[in-house]
This record gives C-alpha cells, structure tokens and sequence, in this order.
C-alpha cells in the first residue's frame, strides 16, 4: 500500500496504490493523518483511487476518521477514480453516503476549486 | 444438527401491516397477468419460481430466538435467546412433547429486552414438569427474568410459573458440555456486555454472535473472534448496520454489519454465514436487497474458499 501527494494549486491530490486491507490499514492511517492539515479551512483533500486494488472494513474506517477529523478543521475529504471493484464495496458499504465520489481526479478537482482543476489541465 | 430460526429481528419485533399485504398482492397480481393461474399448487409454483422472495415472504418478525437441535439428541432442547420468538418455539416444544415434560436449555447472550421479552409467553415455563435451565455469564442473568415478571409490568409472577427453573453461570472461554452438546460463550462488545455462543456436537459448529460490535482495526481481537468461529459450519451474525453506520453515526451502538460479518467468515474459512438481528427499520426489501449484495461482496473477495451466504427469516430451518 503506497501514498503518493501531488499539489493542484490550494488542492492536494494523494494517490493510493496496493491493497488497503487489515494489514496495511494502521500505517495508512498513521501517514494520511500526517497529511490532513491540508484539508481545513475550506480546503479539500482528494483521495485519487485509481491504483487501489482492494479495500477492507479497516481501511474505510481509516477514511471515515479522515473525513471527521477534516470535517471538524472545515475541511473535507473527496473520494475519485475508483476501480470497479472498490465501487462496489464503497456501494454495499454506504460509504457512498459518507463521501462526495467523482469518477475522476479532474472531476473532483473541478468540485473543490477553479484554479486546482487549472493546475491539473496545466499538467 | 439443525438450526430453527424462530426469531430473527433486532431491537424490536416487526410485523406487515395491512398496507404491506394489499401492496404485496397488488404486486403479484400485476406479475401474474396473462397466466393460467386456476389453481392454488399453479400459484404456489408461480410465486416460488418468478417472484422475488420479499414479495412471498418476510423476514419477520419476532426479536432473537434460534434453536438448535443437536443430531446426537432428541431429549433435550436447546435455544439461544429469548426473544418475542420464544413464543412460537414454546408452542412447537408443547406440540412435540404431546403432554410429555420436556427439558430446555436456555442460553443468553444477554438480557436486553428484545432478547427476554419471548420469556413470560413461553408455554413451558407454565407446565408442571417442565425443567428449564437459563444458561449465561452476566451476573445479573437471575434478576433480570424475575423483573420482567414483577408488576406492574407483568400479571403472573416469576415465581408461579409450573416448570423447574435453574440458572447457570458460564464462564467465558470455558467449555461446557450440556447433555452431550459443547457450549463455549465468549465475551463480545455490547452495551453492559454480551456472549456469543460455539455449539458442538456431531462433527458439527454453529455459532451465535448477536448483539456484537466488531472492531477489526484491533489485531488482537480480530484474531480472538477469528479464533471462536474458526471452520464453524454455520455463523449466526449480528448484521443490524450497514458499515458506514457502524463505524460512524452509530459507532460504539454494540452491533455490526454484513461487511465485517464476511471478512470475519472469511478469515475463519466458515461455511456458512446467517445475517441475523436484522435492523427493524428495514422491510423485506431492503432486507432482501443487504442479502444480494452481501453474496456479492463475498463473490467479489472470495480466495480459494466460498462462504455461503443468507439472511436468516422467522421460519428458516438450517441442517447441517
């Protein structure tokens, strides 16, 4: 399971590689706590799941505390880009409920602020 | 061994109303349009062949109450829990003993209403005869049945009732053997504590774990609970919430959900998994539709073993 940051303008991208499962799902949550400072005061973080193959109940508890803990900074988390098959398990989970999900990473940049998704066709 | 649900609803129990009925047949009639349909056995095969199961059936219905009937005894009886099911196992236990005293064996995983609630309208109890041991490992296990029956809750006190009641502490992670049946409860998290229970008998495993939260973020526990379900043939699971309710809105609530109830199933290489304690806010539907997409889930993370996958109804008879 890999972390990996990318910053749109006031935006910060992390993109998750591997599988988030019972093993993996602590240090994750260790390292995406290091990061949450950039999602307060209006500010978002998007979590870019392209690359995560398999996620357990461990791992979307760790974004359920992510998003409250942005949530009470003003901040707020976003999920994209999701395979089909971490879809399906954010769908009979409800984490659908929990979370703004967008099919791509432009997608949720679009949603958080103008000048990130100008970064992001900028390359 | 064979397992009888007679009550499977959490909290509290739930009923169709009359609406549901009209709306249900409403429903079938309009699937039934066209067909030669002039016989009850030519609708019964209908229903059963192309209607959906939460259209010809409900999940009920009465709170907590599961029998398990051990292959090596038909003596004695053995329930877990009881619930407003207790009612309906309690007129089968009379049905079959046909004047004979019979000898039940209760085990509780704790005293919440919903799951004592069956016991002042359990037949037996009022038979003369009848010997009736309630086992479990709260210390409050006593008073509890003997409260519910004290006014101005309840007419008839506990202490008249016809049957010979005794109480038995368990230990947790202690195995007792109950008249040729291993009964292992283990601790659970649940408001004032639960206990599961691991059935033994025949080269057979059932285990009953409601009223349960499950927080798998902790190693240690997650290998303690994967321990007691380890190669059961049937799980009986605490399924009251969906995930995100469970670890969110309703964290630390004492319950769990049909996600954590695959993983843990999977983990332990379980046979069979039996959502259970279904959340009474819930309609067949609903109930119906938390069953596809838990087989689904299993389907999707499945390795090299398949966890069967139900939703246990008032009326579901499991042989293992």
């Amino acid at each position: 399971m890999t972390l990996t940051p990318r910053h749109y303008a006031d935006t910060l991208v992390l993109a998750l590689a591997g599988r988030l499962d019972h093993d993996s799902s602590e240090r994750f949550r260790v390292e995406l706590e290091a990061f949450l400072q950039g999602a307060r005061d209006g500010r978002c973080i998007v979590l870019d799941l392209a690359g995560l193959e398999y996620v357990s109940s461990a791992g979307l508890r760790c974004f359920m505390l992510a998003a409250k803990q942005a949530g009470a900074q003003g901040g707020k988390i976003l999920i994209a880009a999701m395979r089909p098959l971490v879809a399906e398990i954010f769908q009979i989970s409800r984490f659908t409920m929990l979370f703004e999900v967008h099919p791509t990473v432009r997608a949720a940049l679009s949603a958080t602020s103008a000048q990130a998704v100008a970064a992001f066709d900028n390359g | 061994m064979r397992v009888r649900f007679w009550g499977t609803r959490g909290s509290l129990p739930v009923s169709l109303t009359s609406r549901d009925l009209r709306d249900r047949l409403a429903r079938a009639l309009v699937a039934a349009n066209g067909r030669d349909l002039d016989t009850v056995e030519k609708a019964q095969a209908f229903a059963e062949q192309h209607l959906e199961f939460s259209l010809t059936h409900t999940f009920g219905g009465h709170s907590s109450c599961v029998e398990i009937e051990p292959a090596t005894t038909h003596e004695e009886y053995f329930v877990c829990d009881m619930g407003s099911g207790a009612r309906p196992f309690g007129a089968h236990v009379l049905a079959r003993q046909g004047g004979r005293p019979a000898t039940v064996n209760i085990f509780m995983s704790h005293m919440h209403w919903d799951h004592i609630m069956g016991f002042p309208f359990f037949g037996p109890a009022y038979v003369r005869g009848t010997r009736i041991r309630i086992y479990g490992c709260h210390e409050a296990l006593e008073q509890a049945f003997r409260r519910q029956q004290e006014p101005p809750s309840f007419p008839v006190p506990f202490k008249v009732l016809g049957a010979s009641i005794e109480f038995v502490r368990m230990t947790p992670g202690e195995t007792r053997e109950v008249s040729g049946v291993k009964v292992t409860p283990q601790l659970q998290h649940h408001s004032g504590d639960s206990y599961g229970f691991r059935f033994e008998t025949g080269g057979k495993s059932v285990v009953y774990t409601t009223d349960s939260e499950h927080k798998l973020e902790q190693r240690s526990e997650t290998e303690r609970i994967v321990g007691f379900f380890r190669e059961a043939d049937l799980v009986i699971f605490d399924a009251m919430y969906s995930l995100a309710d469970a670890v969110s809105v309703k964290a630390d609530w004492g319950h769990s959900s049909n996600v954590v109830g695959v993983e843990l199933c999977q983990m332990a290489r379980v046979r069979k998994l039996a959502l259970f304690h279904h959340e009474p806010a819930n309609d067949d539907r609903a109930v119906e539709r938390i069953l596809r997409e838990t087989q689904r889930l299993e389907e999707l993370t499945r390795d090299a073993h398949r966890l069967e996958v139900v939703a246990a109804y008032d009326g579901l008879e499991i042989d293992l």
